[in-house]
């Protein structure tokens, strides 16, 4: 039985169409990565993964509806690192990475807790600047302070939204690896938004590619990014070169039925 | 293996927290202890004592014949004991609003004057003083309408909280909003009352202690008792609702529901207070600012903190204001106001500065 099951998930900002009948699912270790254009609809499917939105259609976790189960039951389950980061608050990096434990925790904060904040920190390799105020973090140290609250929540299915954007090349292949690894060894479900086709065809096992809020395509990186497909979701001509048996997309220049400027 | 200085550090600062709470306790057992010697009334700092003590067991203590005369107890117990814990109980109150208001909504401006929970209670008063119209009678006629009118404005704003989607920013312009509104009433009755009521009117919107009593002291002291433990319990949703709405439900808190409980609970707490004192600013706002740079954001020890800072602060308030003027009591509202300001300044100084 998948871990994360949706089927026929659609959802409208009042009249304004944003997901179509979206299905997929997802096992247990495994990375789906969801790409597409801006306003595909990734985020809002995100959300609604979370229920943070209440979309049509069925989402199973872990083979119960998602609708039977209350939020600290969903918390408990699901973690979901934002895409424009709150922890903009004034309070440390050690209770920020805190607040994940919340699900779990009932007043007092046990030694497990701790252990499992200072656990996260080191694998996001931030240990050292746990007793700095969040505010005060640059964008990509954020980034990974809100990440390792999602695995310090110590739930079955990971919901990142952009997680690497504000990364620099070393922090986004070390955070993604990090999410795979964990895929791996903890059994988790990981579905990230990301926005470098590359990056996501290095570390995803599986995509899923969206375009006006409908599923253009799922499958494994090798058998979905293709120059169709790329022309096909973003309307640019690109060459997509094989890297050790990992596709990589070079972006070339729009194409003809579209009137974008020409990327040199 | 690595030192953790991460957990040494949290620990360090659980500590600290500790600490504070517990200077602050001294600090106003202290303070309250001065207090009750400070007066118009010629008495000492023993005779006040010995007025205390005789007036919780009246058959142990032997009052000097002086005493006796100058009605030293009933100076203490009918004056100043129950202004001096009014004025605890009432900055206590105040400034856990205020605390809980900042965190719901994230803003370091809100509190139940920015939303208008105050300036709606002086619109009820100035009806209840100017027209004489309201929904109790006699002595409770002001605090009766004060009271309805600041949950008039507290029920607006748990509307608004209700609503989905309402952002905290919609939800603070729509209280400076309200504030602007009952103002304009209160301009407006003013505009049309007699010079007596008038007076009256900017008297009860100055804020004072003068008009406590014990029974007074008794609603507010249930009302605040009975909030402080369930906020103290739901301390963790307000964590999570200070790193925003949409981790805050992915945390598991069911964040409309649990929003529109705090606004409710720091409104009735302020109304409660505030419909026997008037208006007295500046303790909702300063109190938390002050508690979150000593000891950070979080509530299980903020809430208590600021509670406690507040606390001191009105009852420093008053002390000022009972004895700068020697024979004559400045209202506390003025008193606060003085202390405010010149932080708000600061607070903004800072901010432009980060």
């Amino acid at each position: 039985m998948p871990l994360l099951c949706a089927r026929g998930v659609s959802f409208a900002y009042r009249d304004r169409r944003v997901l179509e009948d979206v299905s997929f699912t997802l096992d247990a270790g495994e990375v789906l990565g969801l790409v597409g254009p801006n306003g595909s609809g990734k985020t809002t499917l995100i959300r609604c993964l979370d229920r943070i939105l209440e979309p049509e259609g069925d989402i199973r976790l872990d083979g119960r509806s998602m609708r039977s189960m209350s939020r600290p039951e969903i918390a408990r389950m699901i973690a979901y690192v934002p895409q424009n980061s709150g922890a903009a608050g004034s309070s440390t990096v050690f209770e920020t990475v805190l607040m994940g434990r919340r699900p779990h925790l009932r007043w007092s904060v046990s030694e497990e807790d701790k252990q499992k904040v200072s656990e996260a920190l080191s694998l996001l390799g931030i240990s050292e600047f746990a007793s700095r105020r969040t505010d005060r973090l640059s964008g990509g140290e954020r980034q990974r302070v809100l990440v390792a609250r999602a695995i310090a929540q110590d739930a079955r299915v990971l919901l990142l939204d952009e997680p690497t954007s504000a990364l620099d090349m070393r922090n986004r292949i070390e955070v993604m690896s990090l999410l795979a690894r964990l895929a791996e060894e903890r059994g988790l479900a990981v579905v990230a938004a990301i926005h470098d086709l590359n990056l996501a065809a290095r570390y995803c096992h599986r995509l899923l590619i969206l375009k006006d809020g409908r599923v253009l395509g799922r499958g494994t990186p090798s058998s979905l990014l293709t120059r169709g497909m790329v022309r096909a979701a973003y309307g640019i001509e690109a060459v997509v070169k094989d890297e050790m048996g990992v596709p990589y997309v070079v972006p070339l220049r729009p194409s003809d039925n579209d009137n974008l400027v020409e990327i040199v | 293996m690595m030192t953790d200085t991460g957990r040494q550090e949290y620990a360090r600062l659980t500590e600290k927290r500790a600490l504070f709470i517990t200077a602050l306790i001294v600090i106003l057992i202290a303070l309250a202890g001065v207090a009750v010697t400070l007066g118009s009334a010629d008495l000492s700092v023993a005779d006040s004592y010995l007025a205390i003590f005789a007036g919780l067991f009246p058959d142990a203590v032997d009052l000097p014949d002086r005493m006796v005369e100058s009605n030293a107890v009933g100076i203490i117990w009918g004056w100043r004991l129950h202004r001096v814990l009014f004025a605890v109980v009432a900055g206590f109150g105040l400034a856990i609003a205020g605390s809980v208001m900042q965190g719901v909504l994230r803003n370091p401006l809100a509190s139940p004057f920015t939303l208008g929970i105050a300036s709606a209670a002086s619109c009820g008063a100035s009806i209840a003083i100017i027209l004489g119209a309201g929904v109790l009678s006699g002595s409770l006629l002001v605090i009766g309408n004060a009271f309805l009118f600041a949950m008039l404005a507290a029920a607006a704003i748990y509307g608004m909280a209700r609503l989905r989607g309402m952002g905290s920013e919609t939800m603070i312009l729509a209280g400076i909003a309200l504030m602007y509104l009952f103002s304009a009433v209160t301009s407006l009755l003013q505009y049309l009352g007699t010079a007596a009521k008038v007076q009256e009117v900017v008297f009860w919107m100055f804020g004072s202690l003068d008009k406590s009593s014990w029974p007074k002291l008794g609603i507010v002291t249930v009302v605040v008792a009975a909030v402080v433990p369930l906020l103290l319990w739901r301390a963790w949703d307000l964590n999570a609702l200070a790193e925003g709405d949409e981790t805050a439900a992915s945390l598991g808190v069911p964040v409309e529901r649990s929003m529109a409980g705090f606004m409710l609970a720091a409104s009735l707490v302020t109304a409660v207070i505030i419909c026997f004192t008037g208006t007295i600013g500046f303790i909702g706002l300063v109190a938390p600012h002050i508690t979150r740079m000593v000891i950070g954001t979080d509530h299980r020890t903020l809430i208590p903190a600021s509670g406690l800072v507040g606390a001191v602060l009105l009852l420093g308030a008053d002390c000022l204001a009972r004895t700068l003027i020697p024979g004559a009591i400045i209202p506390v509202g003025i008193m606060t106001a003085f202390l405010g300001i010149p932080f708000f300044l600061y607070l903004f100084m800072r901010r432009r500065d980060a």
